[in-house]
């Protein structure tokens, strides 16, 4: 076990740059998470993690070494990979004591170590299997067991769900947490699925072309969103975004839109001073809108009339599409509103988890 | 009933008659031409066989394909195998596998006609025209006579052409089916711990092997059969004659229709083993 530090690590391609100066501190036994589009540089990352790409600039530590000249295979990592990557002329006991075989590590314990790995992830009937005569989900066992079996400082995964269809992928994320906590070793994943991200990391990275956007525990991101990007990337369904202009009247503060005036809490409202008459971008979750025939008790001013005009009843939750004059707005709401498309009705929108954004640069004001 | 049955048989028609015409009836011909004397008019029993395994000659010609078999397959594949996972990780890559492969387009033919200028040989103290003589004339060295020196070097020499023009073949085979490993495989085997020695002998060489096999087997089968070479070069002197050199003698010089035949149907019966395993493999890899 160890802690991994980059500072200002940044890896160009040519003249392409996959990472730009990316500076983490991850915590003994912490698992972490980087969480971004594809192309963003989060696999990128992984890989000068590991060893397999060079960094352009900067460095990397695992525990106190500087492992930026050190080849991959004495950085004492393990690495998952997206497609697995089991060899595949070794049957799954081979494949699980490769790492150990090449450390010569005497052959009583090898058996006895594949053997006990094989019993923890259920597939010690499966070791004198090929990889081709595995089910996806046996797949990525034997690949997290190969990664197990060396008791690695750090494990980096790439992926590791996205082969697996939607069922098996949430099992295997619980399994995965449950290793974690048994295991305790510092773990890198990488993933695209916002999803994963929340439910799995002690701290997610958000990153996005190449940039580390903001680093915290995923609650925090959820409700705390630095900048316009990370607020649309995390949560689903994405939390709307409505262009609109900051207004002053009778001592309030409004963020208005064609048909929307909603007046903002007195507390944020010091915060947007300097906005006043201002263009700026508004930001509500879906949960955050409500219906007022469901919701009696809202503050008062921040309701508005809109359209409905798709309604997804998901059983635990309708998700509803509403128009008001030109913003289209995704709304959470309880599963027995009766609402149909075509409907006019009331809505209210909690502004006092709202968020603004600076229309320039896309900041977060509050 | 009758159609669906006749149906498949009428659409194999063409085929099996191209077949039977061109190669089966031809090879059964060869065979009963192989039990007649020389000119097909009397039955000569075995005795063509008696000559094809016992004549001094023939004995050479087995000895020496025998080498061509061992020494031309190793090599080519070898070769080839070092060319394709070396070359595979330098910038100039396409500019070095084009040279090596560059020689495949030139004939045998013209392969020996130039090897023979590199091999040429003058007697000590006249000018060297051969390169190979020339050099070692520089180092104040006696040339040697690299076709007639026998049995090993001139057979020797003879084999290094047919590798200087078939290891481009085997390199670029074993590149596409190195360069369709997927690069994961080597990653994950250098995270698990592997040196570059270590990942090519436990994945990249049991991942390339299929290939290798078929790869050798291909060579065996042609180099069986080897004869341009040898037949512009030495015409089979100087101990260096081969089956298939032997039999063109018997057909086209001695006119010994019987001999040549029971000399075919031999080569026939070296290369058969080799075919079948080639397509026994084939059909387990569909499997």
């Amino acid at each position: 076990m160890a802690e991994v530090r980059l500072k200002s690590v940044t890896k160009a391609f040519g003249k392409v740059v996959a990472v730009k100066n990316f500076s983490l501190d991850i915590k003994d036994g912490e698992f972490i998470i980087l969480v971004g589009p594809s192309g963003c540089g989060k696999t990128t990352t992984l890989r000068t993690i590991a060893g397999l790409e060079e960094v352009t600039s900067g460095e990397i530590y695992i525990g106190d070494r500087l492992v930026n000249d050190v080849p991959p295979k004495d950085r004492d990592i393990a690495m998952v990979f997206q497609n697995y990557a089991l060899y595949p002329h070794m049957d799954v006991y081979r494949n699980m004591s490769f790492g150990l075989r090449l450390r010569k590590v005497p052959k009583s314990d090898i058996d006895r170590i594949v053997k006990q790995t094989a019993e923890l992830l259920g597939i010690r009937e499966l070791l004198d299997r090929k990889p081709k005569e595995l089910s996806g989900g046996q797949r990525q066992r034997v690949a997290l067991g190969r990664a197990i079996v060396r008791n690695p400082k750090v494990f980096l995964f790439d992926e590791p769900l996205s082969n697996l269809d939607a069922k098996l992928r949430i099992a295997m994320r619980a399994e995965l947490l449950a290793l974690h906590q048994r295991l305790k070793t510092t773990t890198i994943y990488v993933t695209h699925d916002q999803m994963e991200a929340m439910t799995m990391g002690d701290r997610i990275v958000v990153m996005n072309e190449g940039v580390i956007q903001q680093v915290d525990t995923p609650q925090n991101v959820y409700d705390h969103p630095i900048n316009k990007y990370v607020a649309g990337f995390i949560g689903s369904p994405a939390m709307n975004f409505v262009d609109c202009v900051i207004a002053k009247k009778n001592g309030n503060i409004y963020a208005r839109t064609k048909g929307m005036s909603l007046r903002i809490p007195p507390d944020k409202a010091k915060l947007l001073e300097n906005y006043i008459d201002k263009e700026a971008i508004l930001g509500i979750r879906p949960e955050h809108i409500q219906d007022t025939q469901t919701v009696k008790d809202y503050e008062p001013e921040t309701t508005f009339k809109a359209s409905i005009w798709v309604v997804e009843p998901l059983g635990s939750e309708k998700i509803v599409h509403i128009k008001n004059e030109d913003s289209d707005l995704v709304a959470r709401l309880d599963p027995h509103v009766t609402f149909q498309p075509g409907d006019t009705a009331e809505f209210t929108a909690r502004m006092d988890l709202a968020h603004i954004f600076d229309k320039e640069t896309e900041e977060t004001i509050f | 009933m009758y159609t669906k049955k006749l149906t498949p048989w009428l659409y194999l028609f063409p085929a099996l008659a191209i077949l039977g015409f061109f190669l089966i009836y031809p090879s059964f011909h060869t065979l009963y031409l192989s039990f007649f004397n020389r000119d097909s008019s009397m039955f000569a029993g075995i005795n063509n066989y008696l000559y094809a395994f016992t004549n001094r000659i023939m004995l050479t010609a087995f000895r020496n394909n025998a080498l061509w078999v061992v020494v031309f397959t190793t090599l080519t594949v070898f070769l080839g195998l070092i060319f394709a996972v070396l070359f595979d990780r330098v910038k100039y890559e396409v500019i070095v596998k084009s040279i090596i492969f560059m020689p495949m387009a030139i004939s045998f033919v013209s392969a020996s006609v130039i090897w023979k200028f590199v091999y040429a040989y003058r007697p000590f103290h006249t000018p060297q025209i051969g390169v190979i003589n020339a050099l070692l004339r520089a180092f104040h060295l006696p040339p040697v006579a690299w076709l007639i020196e026998r049995p090993w070097i001139n057979n020797l020499c003879l084999i290094a052409v047919g590798v200087w023009v078939w290891t481009g073949f085997c390199m670029v085979v074993l590149s596409a089916s190195y360069k369709s490993i997927p690069k994961q495989f080597l990653e994950a085997a250098r995270v698990d711990g592997a040196g570059e020695w270590k990942i090519f002998w436990k994945i990249i060489l049991p991942l390339l092997t299929p290939t290798v096999v078929v790869l050798a087997t291909t060579m065996v089968v042609f180099v069986l059969k080897v004869f341009d070479i040898v037949y512009v070069m030495t015409n089979g002197n100087f101990s260096t004659e081969v089956i298939a050199n032997r039999m063109y003698k018997e057909m086209f010089q001695f006119r010994n229709f019987g001999r040549a035949s029971a000399i075919a149907v031999v080569l026939l019966l070296f290369v058969l083993p080799v075919m079948l395993f080639n397509l026994s493999r084939f059909k387990r890899e569909k499997l």
